[in-house]
Formats: C-alpha cells, structure tokens, sequence
C-alpha cells in the first residue's frame, strides 16, 4: 500500500468521522424543533408535572448545553437516555432488544442475495443472449423495479394467506424465512445485473483469451480467472445493499411483526418517542456509515487501478 | 497559364457557372436532422423504451382526465347521504356489485355506474381512489424531480462554473449529504416537520396540499440534488475549458450569460436523462413514506397509501392491494425503462 492510497482511507475515514457527527447534530436539532417540545402530544397536564418531566429528562436547561450533554453521552457511554414512552427502559437496550432478531435477519439475506445473485449473473453471463439469460434478465428487472413493502405483501398473501406454507407472524423461526426472502430479492436482483454487466466485460478481455489459446479448461478460466474480477463491482454495492436491507427492513418488520430494530424504530414514530427515533437513526446510519466505509477502502485496495480522488 | 503565387491574378475558370453534374453534388438528399431529431428516432427504435414511454403517456393522461368524467368522488363515501343514517351496504363491496339503494334504482330501470373495483371499507369508490392515487404518485414524482433539479442546476454549474474555494466548499457539503443514508434522514425529516410544519403552513395555499406533502418536497430538495449537482458540475467542468467560452469571455459576456447560454445547453441530455431516471426514485421514496404513514394526508390516496390500507384487509380483499401494488411496479418500471431507453439514445458518449 502506498502513501496515496493511505491517504485516500485517512481522508475517507474523516469524512465518516463528519458524516456521523452530522447526523447525531441533524437529528438532535430536528427532533428539538419539534414545537412544544416533545411532550406536547399528551393529555393535559399540569403546568407542575410538565415542569417536572422536563426537568427529568433535562429538557429545562438551555438547547447547546443539552447538545452537548447529549452528544457526550452517545460518543464516549454510547447512552440515548431513557425512552419516553416505553416505561424505564432505556434507548440503547432497546435497540440491543431488537438488534438481535434484525442483524440475523439482514446478515442472512445479504448472504442469500450475494450468493445467489453472484451465481445467476455469471450463469446469464455464461449463456449470453439464450433463453436463460434473458428469463433471468427479466426477472431481475422486474424484481428492481418493486419497491420492498410491495414485494413482501405479495408474498405475505402468497405464501402466509393464499397457500399457509410460512406463518404470517415473524416471531418464530419458521417466521423468518418470507422477511427474508423479502429483503434479499432486490439486493439479488440488483447483484445479478451487477455481475453479468462485469462478467461479460471480464470474457471480452484479452487475459482471457490468452487463457483459452493456451487451453486452459472452460471451467478453471471461469473460476480461476473470470469470476475473481468480475466480482469487484459488486464490492462497492456493499454499502448500497446494507443501506437497503437495513431501511426495506423498516416496512418488512412492519408486514411480517418480525419484533426487531425496524418495527421499533416504526412504532417510536406513531408513538412520538423522539429519544427512540434519535438512537435508532444514529445506530442505523452509523452501520450505514461504516459499511459504506468498509465497501468504498476495500474497492481501493482489491483494484489497485482505480485511480484515487 | 502558370501562376504566380503572389500576383492578384484571378483564374477566370473560378467564375464559369456550375455544369448540371456539379450541381447535382450540392442537392440535399435529405433534410438535416437536429439532435433532438435524432435522438427521438432512436429511441423509437428502440422497442422497449418506446413501449414503455406509450405506457407511462397513457396512464399519465388517464390519471388526469379520468377523474372528470367518472361519477364518483376519491373521498365521497358513498353510503353516506346528509340527513340519512349511515347505510353500510356499500362499505366493502365487491367489485362490480352495488349498495341497497343502488339495486332499488337498477330495480326501477335506472342505469347505475358499475364499481369496477368494488369500494373500499368506508364505501368509497376504490377504482377512483386508485385512479387519484396514481395521479398523486406521479405528481410527486414530477415534482420531485424539477426541485432536485433546479437545485442541482444552480448549485451545480455555479460550482463547476467558479471553481476554486466556492467550488471546494460546495462540494465538500455535497460529499456529506452524498454520504447521508437518505431513506433515513428522509424519515426523521418527515415525521418531524409532519408536526412542526402545520402552525406554519396555516392559512397559505401550501396548507390544502398537506403537511405530510410539503415535508416531502422539502427533503427532497434538502438531501436528493446532490447527485444532480455533481453530474451538472462534472459536464460544466469540462465543458469550461471549450474554446467557446474562451471566445464568449474574450467579447465580455458574463458568467450568468455563459452558464445559461453556452454551457447548460449543451449539457441538456445529462440532465434530461437524470431528471427521467429521478422521477422513478422519487415515485418509490413517496410510496415508501405513505406506506409507513409519512406520506400524503388521508383522505388524499397515494399508491403506497392505498397499498398500507389494504393490508388491513388482506384476507378477504386482496385485490384492494394488488392493484396499487401492480401500478406503482407498472408505473416505475417503465419509467425506468424509458429512461435507460432515452440514456442510450440522447448520450452520445455511451453510443456504441
């Protein structure tokens, strides 16, 4: 690795660094200009209580000193305060709450929809312009263009309601597999489009038919040769996929009362639980952040020819 | 006769009028065409994206001009007459059947208007309320559009334009919001302006559009033109050190006159392209918010709106959801169809 190169990931790793601090800055100053403050939606209270609250959750103290007591709190304890409406119990627990069932979900469909898309791409690839590749061209098409709330209502009525094969209900197991197949079929749509664009980029040039004038058998050329490059773009799609997940995530928790981070997050919007919305935005747009990060340093480093901005 | 090069003798030969064959050389075959022209018949040949531009074309004016003519309202429920108690019969109808009054009049001879898609669990008309919610779907989508690019324009082409610290501040700004996870930030903004705004908006023509509308069109032109603004300043940059301008500068135009005059103009398909390839995105974005309840104001129907609905219902009605379900992937498909259809026939620099 060279100075250039380091210098890219430090200057990259700033600009993460800024990202976040302007999305917790963002998101303090939005959900505090929210008029009357955050308990404006409840039933009349006294003017005594109101006072009261206000004092306990810190509210009565000027807005930059509650800025950076809040900003403190997140950066060094990682502490949203308590939560409004769910009766003591804090933000950060119910985040870890629902993290639980989310990251299982979203780590299992990125790898669904990496696997499989990697694999129909190169297969449509491989079988350029036959019946296959365009069935396959199709169907991906079809599959970028449904928004994910509509992908899993579909499926909802199809295999929960229609045929009862999945329970509608996404606490158990057995619950999982359509939020999963939900939020993995446009990621996988979208990498196999992504792959058979790179892959036949990758047949057409010339080490590759070096390879063949050599003998190399068809197989060992795909393997050996073809695939390891074709698979850079889907590199930088990285952080776009988790980007996905973790927002269709939203809608399929929501379909599927799968009790997760996104149905959490949903709910603290309909309650008004502005501490809530402020920790699950944080959290989720820091993981956006860094996969982001993580995607944009490894394309650098796996493709030492792309040039560096 | 030899001639010499520096004497002002003219060859007479220069001056014979042209022979029937010379002139025949000069004759136009065929007009020549603009590049409007030629971008057009492209995509015509183009199958996919001409089927998919007829497509939109037609439910785009369907959208409009339908809800002139039908009979029933979007937000008219139609069980529901002044002075009368609330006659239930016509709460989730069927489609093609008919409230209690509706079959006394069909009785007595009287043509009744079908409820092609039956009516929804307010008995309301639902074919109308689809038809209206496509139309505020596309709506949005246009509008959408024209914000993102209208501030990605200016901040674009003056930042590709000026260059140097205006050039560095602009774009650093960009880079962050660039790095923003919109879906997000769109939602925080959403669901707090939805409460913050409603003071502010009272009593301006913007409060009869809704809160929930306004904030959307509001995040949209706070976080989604910097992608506009980084393509528009990337086409202005190089187009900046065309001798053309140099030659615009050198006779005294100014920067705004270069701009609109000579640099947007030719940068024209770029953003055409992108504003196309936008609206689908925005169409998506909107319906995404309306099914987490962020979107328009009930009872104003979107797509996603109408699809939330009816998952309510999802046992007995389940058409209530295909439908609007069909229409927003019909609608952004061919969107982003034509779209691809008009990249490849109006950006020279990827022709083949």
């Amino acid at each position: 690795m060279n100075t250039k190169t380091l210098m890219y990931i430090l200057k990259r790793i700033a600009l993460a660094i800024l990202t976040v601090w302007v999305v917790i800055t963002v998101t303090f100053f939005v959900t505090r200009a929210v008029p009357g403050g955050p308990f404006m939606s409840e039933k009349a209270i006294s003017k005594e209580a109101q006072a009261a609250l206000e004092a306990k959750y810190g509210l009565d103290k000027p807005v930059m000193e509650q800025y950076f007591t809040y900003l403190k709190d997140v950066v060094t304890k990682l502490d949203f305060g308590p939560s409004l409406k769910l009766r003591g119990r804090m933000v950060m627990d119910v985040i870890a709450d629902g993290m639980k069932t989310s990251v299982k979900l979203g780590l299992i469909a990125a790898f669904l929809a990496l696997a499989l898309g990697i694999v129909l791409g190169s297969v449509a690839a491989l079988r350029r312009n036959t019946l296959l590749d365009k069935g396959i061209m199709v169907v991906a098409t079809a599959f970028v263009s449904m928004p994910s709330f509509i992908m899993g209502t579909l499926l909802l009525l199809l295999f929960a309601v229609h045929w009862p094969i999945f329970p509608a209900n996404g606490s158990t197991a057995e619950g999982l597999v359509l939020p999963i197949i939900t939020l993995s079929l446009y990621p996988m749509a979208y990498i196999t489009r992504l792959t058979r664009s790179s892959m036949l980029d990758v047949l057409g040039q010339d080490y590759i038919r070096t390879a063949r004038a050599k003998g190399v058998a068809p197989l060992k050329i795909i393997f050996g040769h073809a695939l390891k490059n074709s698979l850079i773009p889907v590199i930088t799609y990285f952080g776009p996929m988790l980007a996905y997940i973790v927002t269709g995530s939203l809608v399929v928790e929501q379909i599927f009362a799968v009790p997760g981070i996104g149905r959490a997050f949903v709910s603290s919007i309909t309650n008004r639980d502005y501490p809530l919305i402020m920790g699950t935005t944080i959290v989720l747009a820091c993981l956006i952040v860094i996969m982001n990060l993580v995607s944009d340093i490894l394309y650098k480093v796996v493709d030492p020819r792309i040039t560096l901005e | 006769m030899k001639k010499k090069i520096f004497s002002m003798h003219v060859d007479v030969d220069d001056f014979i009028p042209a022979t029937e064959e010379e002139k025949a050389y000069m004759v136009q075959m065929r007009p020549s065409t603009t590049f409007f022209k030629d971008g057009m018949k492209r995509l015509m040949k183009n199958k996919i994206a001409a089927t998919s531009m007829f497509l939109i074309i037609i439910i785009t004016l369907s959208s409009i001009l339908i809800p002139f003519f039908w009979p029933y309202k979007y937000d008219k429920m139609l069980g529901n007459t002044p002075g009368k108690p609330m006659d239930s019969s016509y709460n989730n109808l069927a489609p093609f059947q008919y409230g209690e009054t509706e079959q006394k009049r069909i009785a007595n001879g009287e043509k009744v208007f079908p409820h092609i898609f039956g009516t929804d669990a307010q008995g309301r008309d639902y074919f109308i309320r689809v038809v209206y919610g496509t139309r505020i779907s596309l709506a949005v989508g246009f509008f959408a559009s024209i914000i993102v690019l209208i501030i990605g324009l200016t901040v674009g082409s003056i930042s590709g334009y000026i260059g140097g610290k205006v050039d560095i501040i602009i774009m650093r700004i960009v880079d962050i919001i660039y790095s923003l996870p919109d879906t997000l930030m769109v939602i925080l903004l959403a669901s707090v302006m939805k409460v913050s705004l409603g003071a502010l908006l009272e009593g301006t023509i913007l409060e009869k559009l809704g809160t929930n509308m306004v904030s959307l069109f509001l995040v949209f032109g706070l976080l989604y033109w910097v992608s506009m603004a980084r393509l528009i300043r990337g086409q202005i940059l190089s187009l900046r050190e065309q001798e053309y301008v140099l030659a615009a500068q050198a006779t005294g135009a100014k920067a705004g006159w270069i701009i609109r005059k000579h640099l947007l103009p030719n940068c024209i398909s770029v953003v055409i392209i992108s504003t196309a390839l936008q609206i689908p995105s925005a169409i998506f974005t909107e319906s995404y918010l309306s099914f987490l309840g962020l979107g328009v104001n009930a009872p104003m129907p979107s797509l996603g709106s109408l699809a939330s609905d009816a998952l309510n219902g999802i046992n007995s009605y389940a058409y209530r959801l295909i439908i609007p379900a069909v229409v927003i992937s019909l609608i952004v498909l061919s969107l982003n169809l034509f779209g691809d259809g008009l990249r490849d026939a109006f950006d020279p620099k990827l022709k083949n």
